[in-house]
């Protein structure tokens, strides 16, 4: 089926089949593979992506459900006024090592400072439940600090 | 979108030609295919090409898997050029073992390995330049000088860019790379300075970078299905019904053999993307031949461990004085049993490969920590020349040690050629954690003792592990100079082994990850039976003899001081009695690879529901005199620490019928964020080589934690993962 998808402000055609996660669509159809593949059951969270601003798992996400919301990727987070601070502080404290999960955290966490703009760490433990299989959690903590203009500890 | 496809025509234009004390030196006219902004690049030798415009490319060698060494290696050859650094592009070298020998990712093997090699293609190439410059000039190169990629005449303050430069060095005299003349570490630049990671915009902006980030024209998805059973042949499978799913292109039985690390029995199916081939799987509803390691148990491995640890051991790998006569006397006798699981790697990015057979020649673009030995099981398997097949290095999304198996590189190429077409192979999480080569499972049996003094009178140790008499399976082996090892003078370690038809393999710190949760729970049982503080029972224990043994199984006690010392201070360590009860404190240390590790963990234990608080870690290491990049140093320490605590607290698997019961991060779960302390390092700098960090940081933070949860609660952990329910006051 042929599926007209907002993403990244363009619409893109897809023919898939409707159960088909739009995680798949992005990557294998429209050539997308910022979100990436980590765990297929909404656990880990690398294949976080914006649907109307919210943060989603794109793996168990069937592009039949999208319709006409706004999907966004890592790719536009360059053009996102937040989003764009979360990859200036990501690149300025070195967050990644193998850098896989890290296109989900940054998505994961411009979503958290959309609607807090000045978050605990109550407020990250609890919206930042992606996995970092290298265990970056200390740098990401402090970029989300960073980004949003609170002290940042060592 | 499409992963720029490089490498095999660059590399055939990069001629080796002079092979000198480990380097490849070679000279050679530009490649074609250059990025813009490095059009026109000369290259001083396999390493090293500088762009007119005085951009510097420099190859990575290894693989790249979050351990940073794409970064780190190029900052040593950049050092000794003496080049500014935001002037170096990094580009990742494809596997060729005869430009750039050994290229794999393991043993924390790659500063140790490199670091005379690389500084020294750097300075090789350097000394070219100043050569060609004292050539132009009709002077002495030894009135030369460089500094931030110029060759400068120190008398006349005459000054040419290497740009230029380069574009000379054709014919001027190499010098030997054994004699080259190499910095003063207090003159470095780069080294020792923060650099973050060269491909950071890329990965924070999605940029295609991993190996299922490849994509090419025409390509197909496969996913390859194998028995839970590890080896079990296919008895049915339904291919029509696969073959009827949209999109599904091909489905195929494999035969395979019947070496676990190899291609191993299953079908393929492959399909115009991914989701479909998935589909197309899941219609196969494949059954499996019975095979005789279905009757492995996680249960009956228990059981055997401890029939074996009550008889006589198969084996005594070391034996120093006697140590039943030792403790039959005054001493204060403790037994203790302790065990850990198998663990899966699940690095982040499940297994992939991409592979195109075409006109007998077969490309392979892999996530792999080991791409030779790749090769050459690929060409074994496919009956090809291993001149035949082009690895190219993608970065890997994590490796953990998993990546050292190639299993999926061959099965990749396999189905390739059986399709006809590019494919991209990719597992599934569940393939992933059912398909791993585990951590060994261990069992430790300890009986030893303690006088009224703190010394340790008497230690033993039957250690229970899996494989064929004396031949132990992949990481499941102890080595007979592990601490306490020579610290004790009656010291016995004996091994008995058990079958295992699973297959297991090294993970970050193998044996360490677990031998270190064992010995260092042990000792500080000893040290409480002796009524002495944990920490200084330690320093006792090793005493004030520098260095113990030497060669390979030489442990340098007093670098383990330092860091014990280190880490007592960070952590206010005798102020701990000053803490709330239920929270206490714990030390542990660890040599592994090269590197000394101790650490403090502060622990809080919950007295009603039992569950366990990581409030704080604390960890010193001793890798020598240099770190190189600082930067990644800290993110490497910081997160193997964090990954330990992850195995202690949540990871497992069970071998139920032969298989692996765990199948994704629900079952098999991971720390996350909200348990993630924070981890203060520090690195005590002696006068030693530098060696790796990306393992050793991790086999302390296991018993540190368990020791502090002893100091919470009184409960001593002795099987991990951690159980709350028994923490529970």
């Amino acid at each position: 089926m042929a599926y007209k998808l907002n993403v990244n402000g363009k619409v893109l055609e897809a023919d898939v089949e409707p159960d088909t996660p739009l995680l798949w669509t992005l990557r294998d159809t429209l050539g997308i593979t910022g979100p990436k593949f980590g765990c297929g059951v909404a656990q880990c969270g690398a294949c976080t992506v914006h649907i109307d601003g919210k943060a989603t798992r794109s793996c168990v996400f069937p592009v039949s459900a999208v319709g006409a919301a706004q999907v966004t990727t890592i790719e536009a987070m360059e053009n996102h006024p937040i989003g764009k601070k979360v990859q200036a502080a990501w690149m300025e404290l070195d967050v990644a090592q193998c850098g896989y999960c890290q296109p989900g955290q940054i998505m994961a966490a411009t979503a958290l400072l959309a609607k807090t703009p000045k978050p605990t760490d109550a407020d990250i433990d609890q919206a930042m439940t992606n996995i970092c299989r290298c265990a970056t959690y200390t740098r990401i903590r402090a970029a989300i600090k960073k980004a949003s203009g609170q002290a940042v500890k060592a | 979108m499409t992963l720029e496809l490089t490498g095999a025509s660059r590399r055939d234009l990069l001629k080796a030609s002079v092979v000198s004390g480990g380097l490849v030196l070679s000279f050679s006219i530009a490649p074609k295919a250059e990025a813009a902004e490095t059009a026109g690049s000369q290259a001083l030798n396999a390493y090293v090409r500088i762009a007119p415009n005085g951009l510097v490319t420099i190859m990575a060698k290894n693989p790249e898997i979050g351990q940073g060494v794409k970064t780190s290696l190029p900052m040593m050859i950049a050092e000794e050029l003496d080049v500014a650094w935001e002037n170096v592009r990094i580009e990742q070298a494809d596997n060729d073992p005869k430009l750039f020998s050994r290229q794999f990712a393991g043993g924390s093997l790659a500063t140790p390995m490199n670091w005379d090699d690389l500084r020294r293609v750097g300075a090789v190439a350097r000394a070219m330049l100043v050569n060609a410059a004292a050539t132009a000039w009709n002077c002495p190169a030894g009135e030369c000088k460089t500094a931030d990629g110029h060759v400068i005449h120190v008398s006349t303050g005459r000054k040419t860019p290497y740009g230029v430069l380069a574009g000379q060095c054709a014919g001027v005299a190499a010098p030997d790379p054994k004699t080259v003349p190499l910095k003063n570490p207090k003159d470095y630049k780069i080294i020792g300075k923060p650099k973050p990671q060269y491909d950071t915009k890329k990965i924070v902006t999605g940029a295609p970078l991993f190996g299922i980030d490849v994509r090419l024209p025409g390509m197909l998805y496969a996913t390859y299905e194998k028995a839970p059973v590890f080896g079990a042949k296919v008895a049915s499978a339904d291919v029509d019904a696969a073959k009827a799913v949209k999109g599904v292109k091909k489905v195929f039985v494999v035969d395979g053999g019947t070496d676990l690390s190899g291609l191993l029995p299953g079908v393929a199916v492959v399909a115009d993307s991914w989701w479909q081939a998935k589909k197309g799987r899941t219609a196969l509803k494949t059954k499996w031949a019975d095979h005789p390691t279905a009757k492995q148990n996680s249960a009956l491995f228990d059981e055997t461990a401890k029939k074996l640890a009550a008889g006589p051991a198969q084996k005594t790998l070391r034996k120093d004085g006697d140590p039943d006569a030792a403790v039959a006397g005054e001493a204060k006798k403790v037994e203790a049993a302790y065990f850990y699981p198998f663990l899966a790697h699940a690095p982040l990015e499940p297994q992939n490969t991409t592979a195109w057979f075409k006109d007998g020649k077969l490309e392979i673009w892999a996530p792999s920590q080991n791409p030779e030995p790749g090769r050459q099981l690929v060409a074994k398997t496919l009956g090809m020349k291993p001149d035949d097949i082009t690895v190219h290095m993608t970065r890997c999304g994590g490796g953990f040690g998993r990546r050292l198996s190639n299993d999926y590189m061959v099965e990749a190429a396999w189905i390739a050629r059986e399709t006809g077409a590019p494919v991209k192979l990719l597992w599934s999480r569940e393939d992933d954690m059912h398909h791993d080569f585990y951590r060994p499972a261990g069992y430790h049996f300890f009986s030893g003792g303690v006088d009224a003094k703190g010394n340790v009178v008497a230690w033993k140790d039957h250690f229970v592990t899996f494989g064929q008499g004396d031949q132990t399976s992949s990481s499941a082996n102890i080595g007979p100079t592990e601490f306490p090892s020579r610290f004790v003078a009656n010291f016995q370690l004996d091994q008995s082994t058990m079958p295992l038809g699973v297959p297991t393999g090294p993970m970050r710190a193998p044996g360490s990850n677990g031998i270190a949760f064992a010995m260092q729970s042990y000792i500080d049982e000893l040290a409480h039976a002796a009524g002495a503080d944990p920490l200084a029972f330690r320093k006792q224990l090793l005493g004030d003899k520098p260095m113990v043994g030497e060669g390979a199984g030489a442990y340098n006690a007093g670098r383990m001081q330092g860091v014990l010392a280190a880490v007592e201070k960070m952590s206010n360590w005798k102020d701990r009695a000053k803490l709330p009860a239920g929270t206490g404190m714990g030390v542990a240390f660890h040599f592994s690879h090269a590197g000394y590790f101790a650490e403090v963990v502060q622990a809080t234990v919950n007295k009603a529901t039992g569950a366990v608080k990581v409030d704080k870690v604390w960890l010193a290491a001793d890798v020598g005199r240099q770190i190189v990049n600082p930067l990644g140093a800290m993110n490497q320490v910081q997160g193997a620490a964090i990954e330990g605590l992850s195995h202690a607290l949540y990871q497992k698997i069970t071998i139920v019928d032969g298989a692996a019961k765990q199948s994704n991060f629900g079952d098999y779960p991971l720390l996350r964020m909200a348990a993630a302390p924070p981890v203060e390092v520090q690195f005590v700098t002696t006068d030693y080589p530098p060696t790796g960090l990306g393992e050793p940081a991790l086999p302390p933070v296991l018993p540190a934690l368990t020791n502090a949860i002893f100091a919470a609660t009184g409960k001593r952990i002795r099987s991990l993962p951690i159980d709350p329910s028994q923490l529970k006051a």
